[in-house]
């Protein structure tokens, strides 16, 4: 079992008082709660800070914590032999178990007889994890392998952390944020309780083309700048296949083009749309016919694009 | 390892769940529960039937509004203010991810 410094955690000293208890607990809290903070550890640190709190809130287990002793946060270490007989009078072995999971079932400074009743039904603990996919699986739904290590309880009731391997099918249309449910999928429960839920959150890995928006998705169209005066056909890639799109003549930079169900599909029906915004790009070097023909071309263009700041000018003055 | 597949469940506004569901998935009491629909955190589908039934996206409110309950020793007015500014927030995150799809990107 390896050891962790809860009074280090709070940032107290060993010594202080349950005020100064919560009070850091309060602080720290309200800094990492994983519903509020925008932190990148936050559901980490939590979930230290909470494990911390619930043993050192409590005179009793705050007293057993302190009797395994000192050693160095993570470092790995045994109860001391009295320990164990104060706190737990049957053996069981503390080398796969976590420390929180060994105060999680201390009630009133005495363990559980060591065992839980066997009479009475333990629910299994929820368990929420993020699911990262790429918008093709999105698109096409997928099988996606979790591995987790998920708290349980071994068959004296002590409580484990256990790996899980589970397939999921994840189905087409699950968007950003989209929060999905797999009932019985979390940790077991004991003497028949239910298992608890797996709660999935479904988290988008960034494209290299396409920008979603609920069931729409943005892409960038590169138009050369013929393409945009004269009109054109072109190819444009989209999640099932590439399709040949008509440019309008006289399209402009930052125009939406429209390509109706063609984004992502709606599991209840429909499809979200692909955007094409419009974006006219120049060629860096040019050859010397290339030029003679763009100074042609504007010596013999009568097009304005800066006309409305004239008009604007001519207002304001 | 055995890996077996599994069928997810969607919580979302197609699917519906009953106050008994949503109080035993989220763990808040059923009285918890209404005294928030009283501050309009949550609404039922039909807020005139004798049955109140519930978007099945509500579970995921009601199970953060359950934590911060748990975790910030919130009473129920506290707990209604801060899913309150949790929701606007979350509407805000929308709405900026919706207008970053639509700013073009930088093409290189």
């Amino acid at each position: 079992m390896k050891y962790k410094d809860y009074y280090r955690i709070f940032g107290i000293d060993r010594n202080a008082s349950a005020a100064e208890i919560k009070a850091a607990y309060r602080s720290l809290a309200r800094k990492y709660h994983p519903d509020v903070s925008k932190e990148p550890d936050a559901e980490e640190k939590f979930k230290e800070i909470s494990e911390a709190y619930q043993t050192l809130k409590d005179p009793q287990k705050r007293a057993a914590y302190d009797q395994l002793g000192r050693y160095q946060s993570g470092q790995e270490f045994k109860p001391p032999p009295d320990w164990q007989k104060q706190y737990g009078d049957v053996p069981f072995s503390f080398d796969d178990i976590d420390l929180s999971d060994l105060f999680s079932d201390l009630r009133g400074g005495r363990q559980r007889d060591g065992q839980r009743n066997r009479n009475v039904p333990i629910p299994g603990q929820d368990y929420e994890a993020n699911v990262h996919i790429t918008l093709e699986e999105a698109y096409f739904g997928a099988e996606v392998e979790l591995d987790l290590n998920m708290p349980e309880y071994d068959a004296n009731g002590m409580p484990r952390r256990m790996p899980h391997a589970f397939k999921t099918r994840i189905p087409k249309g699950a968007t950003d944020g989209q929060r999905l449910r797999v009932p019985g999928k979390g940790g077991k429960g004991f003497n028949g309780g239910p298992s608890g839920d797996l709660y999935l959150n479904i988290v988008l890995r960034p494209h290299a083309l396409y920008r979603p928006s609920g069931y729409d998705l943005y892409l960038d169209l590169p138009l050369a700048p013929w393409e945009a005066v004269l009109g054109a056909s072109v190819k444009v890639p989209t999640l099932g296949g590439l399709v040949r799109l008509k440019i309008p003549e006289g399209t402009s930079a930052g125009q939406h083009l429209r390509l109706p169900k063609r984004g992502l599909p709606n599991p209840h029906g429909g499809q979200g749309d692909l955007f094409a915004i419009v974006q006219i790009v120049v060629p860096s070097v040019i050859s010397e016919r290339e030029r003679q023909l763009y100074k042609q071309l504007a010596g013999g263009s009568a097009f304005n694009p800066r006309g409305h700041f004239d008009q604007e000018v001519h207002h304001a003055s | 390892m055995r890996v077996e597949l599994t069928e997810v469940r969607w919580l979302d506004q197609h699917h519906k769940l009953s106050l008994a569901d949503l109080s035993g998935l989220s763990g808040l009491t059923e009285a918890e529960l209404l005294e928030l629909v009283d501050y309009g955190i949550f609404v039922p589908v039909d807020p005139k039937a004798a049955e109140r039934t519930f978007r099945a996206d509500c579970l995921v409110l009601a199970r953060t509004a359950s934590r911060l309950r748990r975790d910030f020793d919130l009473d129920i007015q506290g707990l209604a203010l801060a899913l309150t500014l949790l929701e606007r927030i979350h509407e805000l995150e929308a709405q900026l991810s919706d207008l970053r799809a639509r700013v073009p990107g930088r093409l290189t």
